[in-house]
């Protein structure tokens, strides 16, 4: 991996994040902890290191506990052992994965593990849950602090057998001295204790090689609540006395309200309306008299002309956005000469590709429960950010943070669509209204509609090439969707690589890999391109141009045991795609088949070889890769957002095509496991071969070359 | 407005004052607190909902609350004998086929219903019942897998 390549990745932006709020100064008096856990062993772990926490005056033992906080873990007079960590269960299975981790480290049973999770009063602050960092990032604090609690029971219990600790093993829940057998349960070890302990920086860790827990597959850890129904989810919470909101939705986007007459509604018994500027909305003692209400609102709207889905790829490209902000800040990267490069090149090539909007369309759309107390505010919403929803509420309602409590049950899903408040705000704003709690769920309709989407993307790629078929020229463009995965993994001494912001028509946001699906679809597409322009096999080409061993591994695992070299039957194509992004590896190859007759192009076969540094549950991986792969599926062969006026013309699942299960093709995964590298997370980069590796077989089977996402939503014309 | 007064759910009787228009799914989740059977789409296209009437699978969306009046309804909450799951339920657990579950509950009650009637089905044939449910995460291969899973459980033990 040539220098370049790291610095780029070192810097790139996570757009479409909205900003942090200044860090959180978590300030609790460790008494105060005590009366709300009851006794036994509290572990803290800071994000600073430890000589830095003593210059700063935080010493272990004191009143107050330090500020940088991560994570912390209980373990109380029963042996339960209980873990607070901001992160947020969506689907992804790290209350699992994160429960392996602490059960590994600290030697107790995976029952005894409770962790709660972004809980905004009870868990240390944290950005949100995305961008692939649980497992990188919370995965190693909570084994640092499981380590840590282990170590402080071995302390505890030599000095209550006065004996060497040396002697002292951790194992199963218990110390036992392996001299005169003797054990200990942790139990009775923090019966009556009240004792805290900040993280030793120095703690050494059990390396991967040596995992007993972790490292081995794990069923969903409290898997029984989902089959039996028993699972209570954001949309599933309830209070006494609750009522139903709902929200009048404007007749298009950036409409404002010309006329209202809610009359009729405010008449229906139970019923309470609210008019505030732009909202409108009702709260009602049942979702049947909510809807009812609604409709019997009569609005009159205001609208501006806006463009359609049609105008779409010209319009991002004739519209330029440059500012500062998280969302439209360009980027930049120049290396070498890539003019002297093109002016001595023996084959140039220049290709446009382009993405569509598509929506992440989770199963459980956005929910929240409000309830006020006075001044203090309470809610439950389904988010990937319980303290961004947090910072929302207290700019909305002119609230100190303090005042506000957000839990994030563990919802159904939100692939990066569910970082923003906007239903926790129109909860809160109807429960003030009602003086009763109230509960907004929003309808499929209104989802696909007010959410936000995964950017649409305009990119323009050129290079310079010899005839041996070595790169020695790069260009590439991305207009509007953003520089994840935008840097080249080739080796190709003379690069130009920007991302162009443009003003997108639709409100768009982060949603599952960003824009590293759109960056590598067009990259991996081109170098299909190229390898066919001289005549080489793609996966000859690729490693001819590739250095990087963790890649070439992943695309020479893949095409292994896809059968790269085998025939294929008529009308059958092999493609394959891959690259790299937050830490995670992949390769992917395709098997299609086209129907000449009729268009239809049916995905036969995908094989997934991905690499991510050690897995830490290797079943809860290969769900990961398999659900990427037919998520990926979606937006690769028909899912596209339609607009024009300000309105959502397909937004319902009769009108959005998402993977059924007649969609989905044989698939195939191969784990690599790196024990030697830090674990990454898995969620995002297993997307990105997907789609390219589908457009290139497509072209192999069918001659057509498609160069624009969703390759075939009305299926494949053959000239 | 004809009114629906009693529900028979999982084998109790509820005494409820409902609209008859009203809509089956949110009867159960709003009145009876039963919130094992999901809102997806509210037009029977995602499947999140599905109840078996009569031991038969149906969008609890799209069902008039008044038409089910006189029927046996089991919910997701009544598949469970005592402290035994359903086989279907059972072998949801042991193949890991969910991720976020929202999907599971429906995806359970469409899958009781096909083996209810067969159960000698193909993958293809599993696959082709299971079309109307929607699952997002991309567990389906795992699904299937259960229900299969179930099929022989089931079989073996003539439930």
């Amino acid at each position: 991996m040539s220098e370049d390549f790291n610095f780029v990745h070192s810097l790139e932006p996570e757009r479409y994040e909205l900003t942090a709020p200044p860090a959180y100064h978590f300030d609790v008096d460790r008494r105060e902890f005590f009366r709300f856990l009851g006794a036994g062993v509290l572990i803290v772990c800071v994000l600073k290191d430890a000589r830095a926490l003593q210059e700063s005056g935080a010493k272990q033992g004191g009143t107050s506990l330090p500020k940088e906080i991560g994570a912390w873990l209980h373990i109380g007079e029963d042996g339960s052992v209980t873990v607070y960590t901001g992160k947020v269960e969506v689907g992804q299975n790290i209350r699992t994965s994160l429960t392996q981790a602490v059960a590994e480290e600290l030697h107790v049973p995976v029952e005894t593990i409770h962790l709660v999770m972004g809980d905004t009063k009870l868990t240390p602050y944290d950005q949100g849950t995305f961008g692939s960092r649980t497992t990188p990032d919370m995965n190693l604090q909570l084994r640092k602090v499981a380590a840590a609690a282990r170590d402080t029971l071995i302390v505890l219990a030599a000095a209550q057998w006065q004996v060497d600790r040396k002697r002292l093993t951790a194992a199963d829940g218990k110390i036992t001295d392996s001299e005169s057998k003797r054990t200990v349960e942790y139990a009775a070890l923090v019966k009556g204790k009240q004792l805290t302990e900040t993280l030793p920086a120095d703690d050494p860790l059990i390396p991967a090689a040596q995992w007993t827990v972790a490292g081995q597959p794990l069923p969903k850890v409290d898997g029984r609540d989902f089959v039996t129904g028993k699972h209570r989810y954001p949309s599933d919470q309830k209070l006494p006395d609750m009522l139903y909101g709902k929200v009048l939705r404007p007749a298009s986007f950036g409409a404002t309200l010309s006329s209202l007459d809610t009359q009729e509604a405010e008449r229906m018994p139970g019923v309470v309306v609210v008019h505030d500027g732009n909202f409108v909305g009702l709260a009602a003692p049942s979702t049947e008299i909510a809807s009812r209400a609604l409709s019997t609102i009569r609005a009159e709207w205001k609208s501006q002309p806006q463009i359609s889905n049609k105008e779409l790829f010209d319009h991002l490209k004739k519209n330029p956005a440059e500012g500062s902000g998280p969302t439209d800040s360009p980027f930049r990267h120049e290396t070498g000469s890539v003019d002297k490069a093109f002016a001595s090149a023996d084959h140039r090539l220049q290709q446009t590709y382009t993405t569509n909007y598509i929506a992440h369309a989770p199963l459980e759309p956005r929910v929240a429960l409000a309830q006020w107390s006075g001044d203090d505010l309470t809610v439950w919403t389904g988010t990937q950010r319980p303290f961004g929803v947090r910072a929302e509420l207290a700019q909305a309602f002119h609230l100190p943070e303090e005042r506000i409590r957000v839990l994030m049950p563990d919802m159904g899903s939100a692939y990066g669509g569910k970082h923003t408040g906007e239903t926790a705000i129109e909860a809160a704003r109807l429960a003030r209204a009602a003086k009763s709690p109230v509960k907004v769920m929003w309808t499929r309709e209104e989802e696909f509609t007010w959410a936000y989407f995964r950017p649409a993307a305009v990119i323009d790629v050129s290079s310079a090439m010899r005839k041996d078929g070595k790169i020695t020229g790069w260009e590439f463009h991305n207009y509007n969707s953003g520089a994840a995965g935008i840097p080249t993994f080739y080796d190709i001494e003379n690069q130009r690589i920007e991302f162009h912001p443009a003003r997108s028509p639709l409100r768009q946001g982060s949603y599952r890999a960003l824009a590293a699906t759109a960056n590598h679809f067009a990259r991996e597409s081109y170098m299909d391109e190229l390898a066919h322009l001289v005549k080489m096999d793609p996966l000859e080409f690729r490693l001819k141009n590739l250095k990087n061993e963790r890649l070439r591994a992943v695309f020479e695992a893949a095409a292994r045991k896809f059968g790269w070299e085998q025939a294929k039957p008529k009308d059958h194509g092999f493609g394959m795609g891959g690259g790299f992004e937050k830490g995670g590896n992949v390769a992917t190859c395709a098997e299609v088949a086209v129907d000449r007759k009729s268009g239809e192009v049916k995905v036969v076969r995908l094989v997934t070889a991905f690499e991510c540094g050690a897995i830490v549950n290797p079943d809860g991986l290969r769900n990961q890769l398999e659900g990427a792969n037919i998520m990926a599926l979606g937006g690769a062969l028909f899912e596209a957002i339609e607009f024009a006026d300000g309105r959502i013309l397909n937004g319902r699942f009769s009108d959005y095509r998402v993977p059924r299960f007649s969609d989905v093709p044989a698939i195939e995964t191969v784990m690599i496991d790196r024990k030697d590298i830090p674990s990454a997370g898995a969620g995002e980069s297993s997307l990105l071969g997907v789609a390219p590796a589908i457009a290139n077989a497509i072209f192999d089977a069918s001659g057509v070359r498609l160069r624009s996402l969703p390759l075939v939503p009305n299926g494949l014309k053959i000239a | 407005m004809a009114n629906v007064r009693q529900l028979n759910v999982n084998g109790h009787i509820y005494t409820i004052e409902a609209d008859a228009d009203a809509s089956l799914l949110f009867v159960l989740r709003d009145h009876l607190d039963l919130t094992g059977s999901k809102y997806g789409c509210g037009e029977g296209q995602c499947g999140a909902c599905t109840v078996l009437i009569d031991g038969k699978s149906r969008r609890s969306c799209i069902t008039r609350v008044g038409d089910v009046a006189q029927k046996q309804i089991t919910t997701i909450e009544g598949l469970v004998q005592g402290n035994r799951l359903h086989p279907v339920q059972q072998a949801f657990l042991d193949e890991g086929a969910m991720q976020c579950a929202y999907c599971t509950s429906g995806m359970i009650m469409t899958a009781v219903s096909l083996l209810n009637a067969k159960r000698d089905s193909s993958a293809a044939e599993i696959a082709r019942s299971m079309e109307g449910n929607i699952c997002r995460c991309g567990t389906h291969p795992r699904i299937v897998l259960a229900i299969q899973r179930a099929a022989k459980v089931m079989n073996d033990s003539k439930q």
